[in-house]
């Protein structure tokens, strides 16, 4: 007999109209282990979360606490038997402080007055405890998003939860965040609390997790211990074929520049300084180069000054010799196709079906259009579905399908064919695999080299250290808005492209190798941050 | 059982079934109040306005009769499709009305005051409409002032701005506060009745603005569904951050798609004004119902412009019929009040397509709703690719 469990989501079954999203799925959480859900997008780690939250109620199959059977029907009755999860996007008060977060709905009032004394006691005693340092009076606001996360995990020891659900929580944090979140899993473990750890990154689960359960398109593949399984039999079982991790690429023949930026200013929306400031760089024909950082690092703001969404407060862009400072969005597209960050907001025109977000980019060409304004339909229904065949973009109804009604990774596909399609020579390419899985990731990656083989520039955008490592010729690094150092990805360790991602080391020269500069200040800066 | 669901399921099929169930929602609801009055009443009086204009005694009479409901479809028509057509570029035209009385204004000014013939009268209604629109447009695409808020502050202005204009000693009826009749101060403003009002019992208030706000309908309905234009107002109603990327003026699209809809509206009050079938009272002091009405329309005609067709047609008749409703029986406020709930109830056609939509997916094995936005886009998440 197994060690009592925790918690016991036993054969459970959760369908939607058409689809079985949790098909018979049996997941046991030991006391006092970190258990890992491994699964790619859409193979219902979500759902079963929801389940286990009393967000969703399953048709079949039974939960499990310490053995006895538990109904959840909603989160509350989730917390009242001490499950707490800590969310992909922090659920914070952004102008309250750490300790307010904290404590709310769970404040104790003596005649409608806050008890702050006694909460911050236990604020502190818990911090300390488990490592987890904050600073319960700095505003969420104001800190890192290392700090808020730890912020949320304080949130659910203070309301004594034993059930840990860490959702995707290393999605946002730099190298040295995610080493650091690692720590305090263990600590955690090691105070007998009980994790589950949701995520699709196999080196996370190898360094961290005692088994792992995997799913695949809603079926329950398996539960292992993750010290006797390899990280390819781990990507086997979640993908269900064997997947080429690494990216197979010839050396880049870079010829001539396709896009110079100079000195580029863009001004912020959130704030009164500037999202970038002073950006000058080249990309050449037949070269992946990839803007790496952290999220929030005016990358955003870059892409929009880019493509035209949003001016330039200074600075030049040339595209192909010519200058494209001033152009409009429509004149850039002429030579410059860009993936954009949010498919939802930008990429997609989700109540329109898939044929005309096909044609997103190109409905106003005579090939879409006639002379007197009328749309060629039976032309924008052939044209839809030769990119849906090529590019494999699968959907209930084919042209017709509402694109809202699609997966996300089919979306995403769907836009990277529009804009791989069309006539360009400089592809943006913003974080183009967020959300996907690792088979469609190794689709995407290979789309990026094939473009740059065909002569292209590719312009690739990235959060996803993999990806940075892997996949571009040259690594530039965007920290506060500036580029602080350019990297060869073949050089260079990511343990170094942390180090500049969190603004701890800067070479202000081109060549990473010859001269690195650690200006004292910047590193201050830094220290006080995490200080804070 | 299979083919009754799917039936159920047909969007369009929904649209009529939704409307027909609000239709009888709030004749039943109308019909509890006229109980609750008067019992003895009640079923004549409901009857009374279903009928509309067969309840007259002769041929003629009910030919001319509905000639009257049918003159006033059309401005209402057209305040329906000003509503609709900014609702499908995802703008809710709640200033109709404002237009609508930029377009009366403008129209009988023209008409009276400069002796203009009835096309350029219509003309100058629908730039003022548009005008009037494309301020709300303005201040939204620019100022990110809501369309409804802007939209029923300038109904007010208007309002006001065109007793003011109408009051003029060219306009105005001095023996009365309406404006002098078109037939005497200008004919060649009256919209032509093509011989159309022979087949009405004479009444020459039947003109081809009944034709033409019909073939506006279609109008509408082809540029939205099968032109460029429509593409990318659609495009700029439903995701205006994907418009942008996609390189078209979205703020352009905003001011374009409400002067249109103020057009529209504008022509819809020359519809009304410049067929001789009423005067516009200048000592009005509220706003005029057609284009709030047109918002009933617009929902009962399932947001589609051939549909308010048939919705505008309804309506109109409904208010005609509650007119007639025998005062000595019912205080005068009733034929108003009946029609408005019925008007209020038709605003509920979404509502019951909502619930029709849970009922199905209920009985499809307890899931949530399909074509329920957020939880399809759940659905399309768990599902992941495949179909």
């Amino acid at each position: 007999m197994d060690a009592p469990y925790a918690i016991e989501m036993v054969n459970i079954t959760k369908r939607f109209p058409g689809i079985i999203a949790n098909d018979n799925i049996t997941l046991q959480l030991k006391r006092g282990e970190i258990h890992a859900l491994l699964g790619e997008n859409g193979a219902g780690k979500s759902t079963l979360m929801s389940v286990l939250f009393g967000l969703y109620q399953a048709e079949e199959g039974v939960i499990k606490k310490d053995g006895k059977e538990v109904k959840i029907n909603n989160p509350n009755d989730a917390n009242d038997l001490g499950i707490g999860m800590v969310h992909q996007h922090f659920k914070l008060v952004q102008c309250f402080t750490v300790l307010e977060n904290i404590i709310l709905g769970v404040e104790s009032t003596k005649n409608g007055i806050l008890q702050m004394d006694e909460a911050r006691a236990k604020v502190k005693a818990l911090s300390e405890k488990y490592g987890l340092q904050v600073d319960p009076d700095a505003k969420i606001e104001d800190i890192t998003v290392g700090m808020q996360q730890r912020t949320e995990i304080l949130k659910m020891l203070f309301r004594d939860n034993e059930i840990l659900i860490f959702d995707e929580p290393t999605a946002v944090l730099t190298p040295q965040e995610i080493e650091e979140l690692m720590e305090i899993m263990k600590n955690l473990r090691a105070e007998g609390k009980s994790i589950l750890f949701i995520t699709h990154k196999l080196n996370e689960i190898k360094a961290v997790a005692d088994r792992v359960t995997v799913l695949r398109r809603g079926k329950y593949i398996g539960t292992v211990d993750v010290a006797n399984t390899s990280k390819e039999e781990m990507s086997r079982m979640m993908v269900g074929r064997d997947v080429n991790m690494v990216v197979d690429k010839t050396p880049a023949k870079p010829k001539d520049v396709i896009l110079k930026v100079e000195n580029m200013t863009v001004a912020s929306k959130m704030h009164s300084n500037n999202a970038v400031k002073n950006v000058s760089f080249e990309v050449h024909e037949g070269e992946i180069v990839c803007i790496a950082g952290i999220d929030g690092n005016g990358q955003t703001e870059f892409v929009y000054g880019l493509t035209g969404m949003e001016p330039l407060v200074d600075g030049k862009i040339t595209l192909c010799g010519e200058d494209i400072t001033k152009e409009s969005i429509r004149k850039r597209s002429k030579l410059l196709s860009h993936i954009p960050e949010d498919r939802h907001k930008h990429g997609l025109v989700l109540d329109y079906p898939l044929e005309y977000n096909m044609v997103l980019q190109r409905y106003y060409q005579p090939e879409f259009t006639s002379k007197a304004g009328f749309l060629k339909r039976g032309e924008i229904r052939a044209y839809s579905e030769r990119l849906e065949k090529e590019f494999d973009v699968r959907s209930g109804q084919g042209p017709i399908t509402i694109a809202r009604a699609m997966s996300g990774g089919n979306q995403q596909k769907a836009i990277i064919a529009r804009e791989v399609d069309k006539d360009h020579k400089l592809l943006v390419a913003v974080q183009p695999t967020r959300g996907l899985d690792v088979g469609a990731i190794e689709g995407v990656h290979k789309q990026l080299i094939a473009e740059r083989d065909e002569g292209r520039a590719v312009l690739l955008i990235s959060l996803e250290l993999e990806e940075v490592m892997n996949v571009p010729d040259r690594i530039l690094v965007m920290y506060e808005g500036e580029i602080v150092g350019e990297l060869d990805p073949k050089k260079t360790t990511v343990e170094e492209l942390g180090l500049y991602m969190a603004g701890a080391k800067r070479n202000v020269t081109i060549d990473a190798n010859t001269a690195e500069i650690e200006p004292s200040e910047v590193v201050d800066t830094a220290a006080r941050k995490e200080e804070a | 059982m299979k083919e009754k669901k799917s039936l159920l399921k047909n969007p369009s099929f929904q649209s009529i079934l939704t409307s027909l169930i609000c239709i009888v929602l709030g004749l039943f609801i109308g019909f509890i109040v006229l109980l609750m009055i008067n019992p003895a009443g009640a079923g004549v009086a409901i009857k009374t306005i279903l009928l509309n204009f067969l309840t007259r005694a002769s041929a003629a009479a009910q030919m001319k009769a509905l000639g009257n409901t049918l003159a006033k479809t059309a401005p209402l028509l057209m305040c329906a499709l000003s509503i609709c057509f900014c609702y499908k570029v995802g703008l809710f035209n709640i200033g109709a009305p404002g237009q609508y009385e930029a377009g009366a204004c403008i129209g009988l000014y023209a008409a009276l005051a400069w002796h203009c013939n009835w096309v350029i009268c219509l003309l100058l209604a629908a730039i003022a409409g548009a005008v009037v629109g494309s301020i709300s447009g303005a201040l939204k695409a620019y100022r990110n002032v809501n369309e409804v808020i802007s939209g029923i502050m300038l109904n007010w202005i208007m309002l006001y701005l065109t007793n003011m204009v109408l009051s003029g000693k060219k306009v105005k009826d001095p023996a009365s506060p309406y404006t002098i009749k078109l037939a005497s101060g200008n004919k060649s403003a009256l919209i032509p009745t093509a011989g159309l009002n022979k087949l009405f019992a004479n009444n020459t208030t039947v003109t081809i603005a009944i034709p033409l706000a019909i073939l506006f309908a279609i109008l509408i309905w082809m540029i939205l569904s099968k032109t460029k234009f429509g593409y990318e107002l659609r495009a700029t109603g439903f995701n205006k951050e994907a418009a942008k990327y996609a390189g078209m003026k979205e703020k352009q699209n905003i001011i374009v798609t409400l002067a249109i809809g103020g057009a529209l509206a504008g022509i819809g009050a020359a519809f009304l004004f410049l067929t001789g079938y009423q005067e516009w009272s200048t000592t009005q002091t509220s706003v005029p119902g057609m284009g709030f009405n047109g918002i009933a329309a617009t929902f009962l005609g399932g947001l589609h412009p051939i549909g308010t067709i048939f919705a505008s047609f309804f309506i109109q008749s409904i208010t005609d019929g509650g007119a007639l409703i025998n005062k000595s029986v019912y205080p005068s406020q009733i034929s108003d009040l009946i029609s408005s709930i019925i008007i209020y109830l038709c605003g509920f056609v979404l509502f019951f397509k909502f619930a029709i939509n849970n009922w199905i997916s209920k009985k499809d094995k307890g899931g949530p709703n399909v074509n329920d936005v957020p939880v399809k886009d759940d659905a399309a998440k768990a599902e992941g690719g495949e179909k």
